[in-house]
């Protein structure tokens, strides 16, 4: 049963019983679709707010692991409470803003730099049939949100009164605006081969064999992936809160729970591009080649791969020089992603010429 | 125009609410840009009202340009106001920062003399509207039109904006001093 | 279509209007500039609002709404370029203030 037959049985369901009492129909149908909505959104920002929690604990755990120490292991088992104390104890702490701040910026920035991360969740192909909104041009909106995330962090910059908060913001924007130009390359090179922006289209394009299994599917998977890191500020690519480089960038000035908003930020943005390409490039809700057919576990089992991925990069690769990361950006990766898609309309032409 | 009230849906409640909504936060946006003496915060109601245009653009069932719009304008077009804002922060903090010049007076006149006229006009006039049922332009319709019916206006665009992004770069770009060889021994 | 045609163009009139003044009295170069974007925004609204209930099936007014955002940032980007010109020659943005050109 899919979402949307769910959702037509309930309200049919609600509908009966208003027209039973004498209430208008419509307007019973229309509250239990907003009700309905309600609760899928709760549950959306319970899997955020579970999924931060989780993604701290897991961060330390495999960055102890990688570095042949255990991590924390006394907060409950194998350390799980960890974040929960972490969080009491920013909560806790206490709320200092520096003066002669922008109240704006600085207070606005931290309550919206999770707006998009959180708005990218409606569009994630969960399963086959509970994609909770499935835009026809679902691609295109969850790389429309990733961009308008950046004038927050502008804010965030620019609100602090602070040289080093305005640098590390500028940095770290111009390393977004870079990186996210390959990435939406990357991710049309497959809109080409599926023909479609809807999410469940391009899932279920890959039922049989992922996307990634094709050459120019590698190539705009790794371009994806190391854009993806760029644009969440993680290593290598983190010079902006780099700690021996510009205090902590664009979040120095933040204290407290205002911080803790930021790191959650953080994190949730790593859900949303592991979620996407998973989506986009590993098949989705789809097992490898057609095995174990369609089902949540496997969507969940590749985001966190992914994630775990992104975590594996932070503590093998140096940090880049911004001036390298630039170059990397506009010298190297544009050019690999534009001719990728080249090569996919050659492919293309071939295979309708070959019919 | 009270009697297209009595048969309305629900979701249609919503749409008509919310667009009175969004218009006038656009409004009001757009009159924080036009006065704020803050350039920063006027550069943040342009976000707003370019965000309020999006949805408009949604409720007008042009979704591609829609997003388009968000991407476009809030991601990269704010930003590059922003970035300049950030450059240019030091002329702003002199002594006279009014926001408006002196044509104020005269400005406010005619361009409400505009505005009347405008909102004389367009509720009299009577447009062409249709009403179809074929399907509504979608974003396969808008790709296909750019690369056959308006393919000499993408082309032209596409150089333009190659001339653009040189003209940008060499505007910006900073003056090295002139080498000097008496200086090598 | 529940919101009629005269509401959204109305709208666009609006913003169109603030941003003509904003255009005609803002001192700040790029305050300028923010209003001449506020313009181009109430003509897109125009040309989408009719696409719709004119040519809802071809989507020309849609397409050409494309053409003018993306002239828009174009014009955005080059005068915000000349700004930046402007300000590291006069070390100001004020168009009081810049008037070497004037008689």
């Amino acid at each position: 049963m899919t979402l949307i037959e769910l959702t037509i049985k309930i309200v049919e369901w609600v509908q009966a019983l208003a027209a039973a009492r004498g209430i208008d129909p419509s307007w019973a149908g229309f509250a239990a679709e907003v009700a309905i909505m309600c609760v899928l959104g709760g549950i959306v920002l319970a899997m955020v707010s579970v999924a931060g929690m989780l993604l701290i604990w897991m961060e330390r755990k495999v960055s102890a692991h990688m570095q042949s120490r255990i991590g924390p292991n006394r907060v409950g088992p194998f350390g799980l409470f960890q974040s929960v104390a972490d969080a009491v104890k920013l909560l806790l702490k206490e709320d200092i803003s520096p003066r002669g701040k922008d109240l704006i910026s600085f207070w606005l920035a931290p309550m919206l730099i999770s707006v998009p991360a959180v708005m990218s969740f409606a569009c994630f192909p969960y399963h086959k049939g509970w994609i909770p909104i499935d835009l026809d041009l679902g691609l295109l909106y969850l790389m429309a949100i990733g961009s308008a995330a950046v004038i927050i962090i502008f804010m965030a910059g620019y609100g602090s009164n602070n040289k080093y908060s305005m640098l590390g913001g500028m940095r770290t924007i111009a390393q977004i605006i870079t990186y996210e130009i390959p990435a939406v390359l990357a991710v049309t090179a497959v809109v080409m081969t599926t023909g479609s922006l809807k999410m469940s289209t391009i899932v279920d394009a890959q039922s049989q064999v992922w996307n990634i299994f094709s050459v120019w599917g590698l190539i705009a998977f790794i371009i994806y992936i190391i854009c993806a890191t760029a644009e969440t500020n993680r290593t290598p690519f983190d010079l902006p809160e780099a700690e021996s480089e510009l205090v902590a960038g664009y979040h120095t000035e933040y204290t407290g729970m205002k911080f803790a908003l930021f790191f959650v930020a953080e994190y949730t943005n790593m859900v949303v591009v592991s979620a996407i390409a998973s989506a986009v490039f590993l098949g989705g809700y789809y097992g490898p080649f057609g095995l174990g057919g369609a089902s949540p576990v496997w969507m969940l089992l590749k985001v966190i791969a992914m994630i775990y991925l992104m975590m594996w990069f932070r503590w093998t690769f140096p940090r880049l020089r911004i001036d390298q990361m630039m170059m990397f950006g506009w010298k190297v990766l544009l050019p690999i992603s534009f001719a990728n898609i080249v090569l996919v309309g050659i492919w293309m032409a071939f295979k309708t010429l070959g019919q | 125009m009270m009697e297209q009230f009595n048969n309305i849906a629900p979701w249609e409640w919503v749409q008509l609410i919310s667009f009175y909504a969004i218009a006038a936060m656009m409004v009001l946006g757009a009159l924080f840009v036009v006065t704020m003496k803050n350039i920063f915060h006027a550069a943040l109601s342009l976000a707003v009202v370019a965000m309020g245009a999006a949805v408009v653009y949604l409720m007008l069932d042009a979704e591609f340009l829609g997003f388009v719009q968000i991407m476009v304008y809030v991601g990269a077009v704010i930003t590059l106001i922003a970035f300049v804002v950030m450059l240019t922060q030091r002329a702003n903090q002199s002594g006279d920062n009014k926001a408006t010049n002196h044509q104020k007076f005269i400005s406010f006149v005619s361009v409400g003399t505009v505005l009347a006229l405008l909102l004389w006009k367009i509720p009299n006039a009577s447009w062409l509207t249709t009403v179809t049922n074929a399907e509504l332009a979608n974003a396969h319709t808008i790709g296909n039109a750019l690369l056959t019916d308006y393919l000499l206006p993408f082309e032209a665009v596409s150089v333009l904006l190659l001339a653009v992004l040189i003209g940008a770069i060499v505007l910006s770009r900073r003056e090295k001093p002139a080498k000097d060889d008496g200086g090598a021994e | 279509m529940i919101i009629p045609l005269n509401h959204i163009l109305v709208l666009a009139a609006l913003l169109f209007c603030i941003g003509l003044y904003g255009a005609l009295t803002r001192r700040n170069a790029v305050g300028i500039l923010m209003s001449i974007e506020l313009m181009l925004t109430a003509a897109n609204i125009n040309l989408v609002a009719f696409s719709r209930f004119v040519t809802p099936n071809t989507g020309a007014g849609q397409v050409f709404a494309i053409f003018v955002m993306t002239l828009a940032a174009a014009a955005v980007a080059v005068g915000l370029a000349i700004v930046i010109c402007i300000y590291r020659n006069h070390r100001t943005i004020s168009a009081d203030k810049i008037h070497l050109m004037k008689w």
